[in-house]
């Protein structure tokens, strides 16, 4: 069984908003970053999504790439996620899946980069420009330590593909919920509708978390309706540089509450 | 499996390189690239329009020139210079372009944009979109914009929207990230017009076909006009379209091959773009090859006096050839590059770009190990024209006579 499914399952049986966060870590410094990812978990986040900073982001928006940019300007390395992962752990029981391009990863060494996660507490991998048909390797070392692996859905991908992802994926799977990169938009597509119901047709049982735009209350609620969870990224960002934790926290609780009826 | 031509292999993979390290979002998109392209290469029809555009507004086939002055600073050698600077647009980068253009209209998409370094990838782009009457954005990254100015007017002139990218370095790198990041928004209408035969599966197959025109011409000219194959084929290297254009027709042959990459400041520098020299394994912008990268697989800058080839990646079908040992690859200085430009210009009146300039450079500096009577076919891949500012400052002829 995977953790990021118990999650969300419990959240779930509890009837609140599934709520996945991401963060990046080393931003803007390693403290923190383990400080903002701590602060989400214990303010509602039931998934942390921790994102490795990466000098080529090609699935990000310019928040993202702003954050990660920074954080290696301030001297991140890979070395320090563990500190990250451990950081956030020991503080917290949310599960943590750690969210990399797929260079870094490779240059640490796929089974060395898994281990390392593992040993720090964290549940899985997150892998945006890693589709199933290359990630032979990471599919059978992911097995061995028993690691999630999220794979990404998407609205132009064929019911083959979205097939695969599916089967690929243990925790849940990644609904990208428009054609674009991150960052909040307003009108969220129609056609995350379909990508869902298009994995839920294979198989029910792996959750489907939707993200990609979601950047208010009103959509983590909508999502949550026909979804196994929203995924909120861009916004969490953007409410820490207005504000530091205390307008993170905020921005948490508010997301996790959804839409006020 | 690699048995047979070296010649005939057709990705997605050449040996452990290449592949699609792309998000899913990418892959329909690249699906049905392939699945148009994999039809056209086999309908005559296609062949024929590519052909009439080739003979009649890019100006193909291109020459064939000797040029025995310069070939006198590079020992007891004979040298042929491919005219690819002659060209319409003025570099090999046409050749491309035309061919997925063509395959844009097949796919029924109407917007092209693509990324560029130098500018001119930029402004072929731009021609054949106006050529073509399709929308067309250019992203370059920021220095890039400033060094290469007078590709910027061009490409405005032809109607492309140019968009400075100032993320990460602001060089090529960054550009081909924006471009993949407006494509992954925009793919349902938009076709990525890739400029260099790396990125995902098919780009590195597809272009190196639409450039392989430039070595099936000049393998039959050698042996039409001169009786002979040359005993080495040389190109300068970046992403590497341009050598693997002239290297492909020579792959089965015993003709070396020889790429020529910037190596900057000196490889001992770090400020250099020697991805094949210097770089390590590892995954940039959709495919599996050699690049510039630390230790912790952040992409590294690259340096070049020459913003064609400053990009610290390469294709994935070089990083095969250099493994297999069939192709041999050279680092070659700013200052090598530049010192040759200007010999060219002075024994035969050729004026290069500082991009091709590092193969004249090579082939100085290396063919003096050749035998004697030795030949070497010299992929001029690009005119001057667009780094003469670069050159007059360099050379101290801007200015001078003003003050």
């Amino acid at each position: 069984m995977s953790k990021t499914t118990d999650a969300i399952k419990a959240a779930q049986s509890r009837h609140e908003n599934v709520l996945v966060g991401y963060f990046p870590a080393g931003f803007p410094t390693v403290k923190d970053s383990i400080e903002a990812c701590v602060a989400m978990c214990e303010s509602g986040v039931d998934v942390l999504e921790l994102g490795v900073p990466y000098s080529d982001p090609v699935m990000d928006g310019l928040v993202i790439q702003q954050a990660t940019e920074k954080a290696l300007s301030n001297g991140f390395k890979l070395k320090d996620l563990q500190e990250v992962i451990a950081g956030i752990t020991s503080k917290v029981d949310t599960p943590i899946l750690v969210m990399s391009y797929w260079n870094p990863v490779i240059r640490y060494g796929v089974q060395e980069f898994a281990k390392t996660i593992k040993e720090a507490g964290a549940v899985g991998l997150i892998t945006p420009d890693l589709i199933p048909d290359e990630a032979a390797d990471w599919l059978q070392i992911s097995e061995e330590l028993n690691l999630d692996r999220v794979f990404l859905a998407t609205p132009s991908s064929s019911q083959e593909r979205l097939d695969s992802a599916v089967d690929s994926s243990k925790g849940f799977v990644y609904g990208v919920s428009t054609m674009g990169i991150t960052g909040t938009r307003e009108d969220l597509d129609v056609q995350a509708r379909a990508v869902v119901s298009g994995v839920k047709s294979h198989n029910s049982s792996v959750p489907v978390c939707v993200g990609i735009g979601i950047s208010t209350a009103e959509q983590v609620s909508e999502v949550n309706s026909y979804a196994d969870g929203a995924i909120v990224g861009s916004a969490f960002i953007k409410a820490y540089n207005s504000g530091g934790i205390n307008e993170l926290v905020r921005s948490v609780k508010n997301m996790k509450a959804g839409a006020q009826s | 499996m690699e048995t047979g031509k070296l010649s005939e292999q057709n990705g997605p993979y050449f040996g452990q390189f290449g592949g699609r390290f792309v998000p899913e979002s990418l892959i329909a998109a690249l699906d049905e690239l392939e699945q148009t392209y994999t039809q056209a290469k086999n309908d005559p029809s296609f062949q024929a329009e590519l052909d009439e555009l080739n003979a009649k507004y890019v100006g193909r086939p291109s020459i064939i020139t000797e040029v025995p002055k310069f070939a006198a600073l590079a020992g007891n050698v004979r040298v042929f210079l491919k005219r690819e600077d002659l060209n319409h647009t003025g570099s090999h980068k046409i050749n491309n372009v035309i061919g997925q253009a063509l395959i844009t209209k097949r796919m029924g998409k109407t917007r092209v944009i693509a990324e560029t370094g130098a500018g001119q990838h930029g402004v072929a782009t731009a021609t054949a979109a106006a050529l073509f009457g399709l929308e067309c954005v250019v992203y370059m990254g920021e220095v890039d914009t400033q060094r290469q100015a007078l590709n910027v007017a061009r490409m405005k002139l032809l109607g492309a929207e140019v968009i400075p990218v100032t993320t990460g370095s602001r060089t090529l790198k960054d550009a081909i990230n924006e471009a993949l990041r407006d494509w992954v928004t925009n793919v349902a209408d938009t076709h990525y017009l890739l400029g260099t035969v790396a990125g995902p599966h098919p780009f590195p197959t597809m272009v190196r076909d639409f450039h392989s025109v430039i070595g099936k011409e000049a393998r039959q000219q050698m042996l039409t006009e001169y009786g002979f194959l040359p005993t080495v084929a040389a190109a300068c290297v970046g992403g590497g379209s341009n050598a693997i254009g002239l290297f492909h027709a020579f792959l089965d042959d015993e003709v070396k091959l020889w790429g020529f990459e910037a190596a900057g400041e000196g490889v001992e520098t770090g400020k250099h773009a020697a991805t094949l020299n210097k770089g390590t394994v590892g995954v940039l912008h959709g495919a599996k090859s050699y690049m510039l990268q630390d230790e912790d697989g952040q992409t590294m800058e690259s340096h070049s006096i020459s913003a064609g080839l400053d990009y610290p990646g390469v294709g994935p079908e070089h990083s095969w050839l250099k493994d297999i040992e069939r192709a041999e690859y050279f680092p070659i200085t700013d200052d090598e590059a530049m010192q040759a430009l200007k010999l060219l210009a002075e024994t035969e009146g050729i004026i290069a770009a500082i991009e091709t300039a590092h193969a004249l450079a090579g082939v100085i500096k290396y063919g003096k190990s050749l035998p004697a009577g030795a030949s070497i076919l010299i992929n001029l891949s690009g005119r001057g024209d667009k780094d003469m500012e670069t050159v007059g400052k360099y050379f101290g002829f801007l200015g001078a006579g003003n003050e």
